[in-house]
This record gives structure tokens, sequence and C-alpha cells, in this order.
């Protein structure tokens, strides 16, 4: 019967028409994950390497310190903390973690956890100072930023 | 007379929403701070004068000098390769060597540096300490130690919670780390 006419021809292509929807999300996804760097870095910051790495739970409730070199020289060659954008003190670490602190909500101020970005040559000494005023500033939840290294070598 | 309504051309609309893709994919960085975990312990009382004695067979002491080198239990070692093992013994040792720890919750792993340590050999070390616990924590709770510390970055999920307790249940991470000494630096 004619009504069943053999189709002569089989398209077959992939429709395209929603491609641009798919892009789109993808496109989405990324802009809302993106996150641009606010502040620049200045001091040197080559990680430590280590294996046993641990992740956070809760990125919300961590505050960065950089320590290392200054990369500039009319810094100087000593050590110096960067906190956000600016180099602070030692002294100044308490009121630091208050400002911190102030930021998050009240039932969370307790779990702060600080993240040393310790540069790998940086010395014992600053970064065990840094700990004594964390310490008075209690925050003493404590993140040794490290790259991780178990792919390279089985410990 | 019939106008045509004006249009935009969307061909090249695709394109447009690919080039905003590759850029936005490219200055994408996913930020996942991983390193070392501690916690401090709190702020030394002035009016309390503590002097604690540990019983020696209790303490597995680490030292760590000015120039990075390495005193274990009192010897120099420049090799440290066995050292996780040593501190796995240490801890698991339960009495049976009289010479060595007590019990788990009585071992201590003291951990020494100087001033002029390098963070790198601090953190070095460091990792060392925490993979032996770790490996006992992982051993204790039937995973391998990788999926032991991924439980323990998510204990709101109670399976993974269960994980985490039952590898830390007899074990507490006793690391002490002692304020450095003032040699270098």
């Amino acid at each position: 019967m004619s009504k069943f006419k053999k189709k002569a021809e089989v398209k077959q292509e992939i429709p395209t028409s929603s491609m641009p929807d798919v892009v789109f999300m993808l496109l989405f996804f990324f802009m809302v994950t993106t996150e641009m760097r606010k502040s620049s870095i200045e001091v040197k910051q080559v990680l430590p390497k280590a294996a046993q790495l641990r992740k956070l739970e809760r990125k919300t409730l961590v505050a960065n310190l950089h320590i290392g070199q200054p990369t500039k020289a009319e810094y100087g060659t000593e050590e110096k903390i960067q906190a956000n954008d600016v180099f602070i003190d030692t002294n100044d670490i308490i009121r630091w973690v208050n400002e911190e602190k102030s930021k998050l909500a009240e039932a969370e101020r307790e779990q702060i956890t600080i993240s040393i970005k310790g540069d790998k040559d940086a010395k014992r000494g600053i970064i065990a100072d840094v700990e004594t005023e964390l310490r008075k500033g209690n925050a003493r939840k404590v993140l040794y930023t490290a790259t991780d290294n178990s792919n390279q070598r089985k410990q | 007379m019939a106008r045509s309504t004006p249009e935009i051309p969307n061909a090249s609309m695709a394109d447009i929403a690919f080039l905003l893709l590759t850029f936005f994919l490219v200055t994408t960085t996913i930020n996942n701070d991983r390193g070392l975990s501690i916690g401090l312990p709190p702020p030394p009382d002035p009016n309390k004068n503590i002097d604690v004695k540990m019983q020696e067979k209790n303490l597995f002491k680490i030292q760590v000098n000015s120039s990075d080198a390495l005193l274990i239990e009192g010897d120099p070692v420049s090799d440290i390769s066995g050292l996780k093992e040593m501190i796995i013994k240490f801890i698991k040792n339960k009495g049976q060597d009289p010479a060595s720890s007590d019990s788990p919750e009585k071992a201590i792993v003291s951990f020494k540096t100087d001033r002029g340590t390098s963070h790198k050999r601090f953190i070095e070390i460091l990792d060392i300490v925490q993979g032996a616990y770790y490996d006992i924590y992982a051993e204790e709770a039937g995973v391998t130690n990788k999926q032991w510390r991924e439980a323990a970055a998510k204990l709101s999920d109670p399976q993974s919670k269960a994980i985490y307790d039952r590898g830390k249940k007899d074990y507490p991470m006793n690391i002490s780390i002692a304020e450095p000494t003032k040699v270098g630096n």
C-alpha cells in the first residue's frame, strides 16, 4: 500500500539546536564558580609538599595567612606575614583573628580555621610566633597548606 | 504591504557563548585548600606553672635543628624512610616492650624544632608523623588511608562519621609540637 511508502532518505543528523543551551548551562556554572583573586600575594609562595593532606569541610570558615619572604626587594628580605592584602605584624594577629571572626555567623566563630600558607623556605620561628598569637586569639584550628606529592613518592 | 519582521541573526550566538565559556574555563580556579590539619593547644595559663613529668618511655622524641638535621630518640638520623614504621610500632606497643609506650593513650610523639628550621622540613616530618596515625586509623576502620582522610573531611555524613570514629576510637592523636628553641635565626 502506498500509505506505507518507504522513506527514500533517512536523515542521520544529530539535532544541534539545543547546543547553545548546553553551552550556556556550562557557561553559567563556570561564571558562578569562578573566583577572581582579590588581592595579589606579595610574599614568596612555594608551598611545601606533603602526602597526608586533609580537605576542609567548610571553606567559608577559612582565613588565610601567607608567610614568606617579600617578592619585592623594597620590603627587605625578612619574612613577612600577609593577611588579606596587607602585611601585618605578629602583634596584630589577635586583632586580625577577631576581625575575621566577626565576619562569620556567631555560632560558627569558634570553628574558624586558619590556613597558614607558609613558603617552603620560611623559617619555623616566625610561624611559631604566629601560632602563639593564634592560641591567644583562640583560633586554634590550623591547616598548613601544602601541595600533594603522594603520586610521586609512596610513603 | 506586508513587511517582514526584522530579525537579529543568531547563528553566531553559539560562538559567542563558546568564547565566554572558554574564558571562564581558563580563569576558574576551584579553590581546593588542602594541607596538614592540626589543633593548637589552649594558651598557657600564666598563674599555673605546669611542669608535667612524662615518663620517658611514653615519649617519642623527634628533634630538628636549625640546619634541618634530625635527632630521633636522641640518635642522629639522616634517612627518614623508616621513621613512620618506628612511630607506628611505638604507638601500638601497648606495653609489650617495657622500654616503649604503655598504651596508645599515653604515647606522645614530641616534635621539637628550632627557630631556624625551614617550614619545608617541618611539614615533611609532621607529614610522616600524621601519616603514621592515619595509617593506624585506616587499619582500624578497615579502609585505606586516603579513604579515611576523605571521610574525615565530611563528618556531616553519618557513614563517613562512622568510619572516622571507628578509626580514631582507641588512638588519640598525641602530637606535641613544642615551642622552638632559639639557636638559629
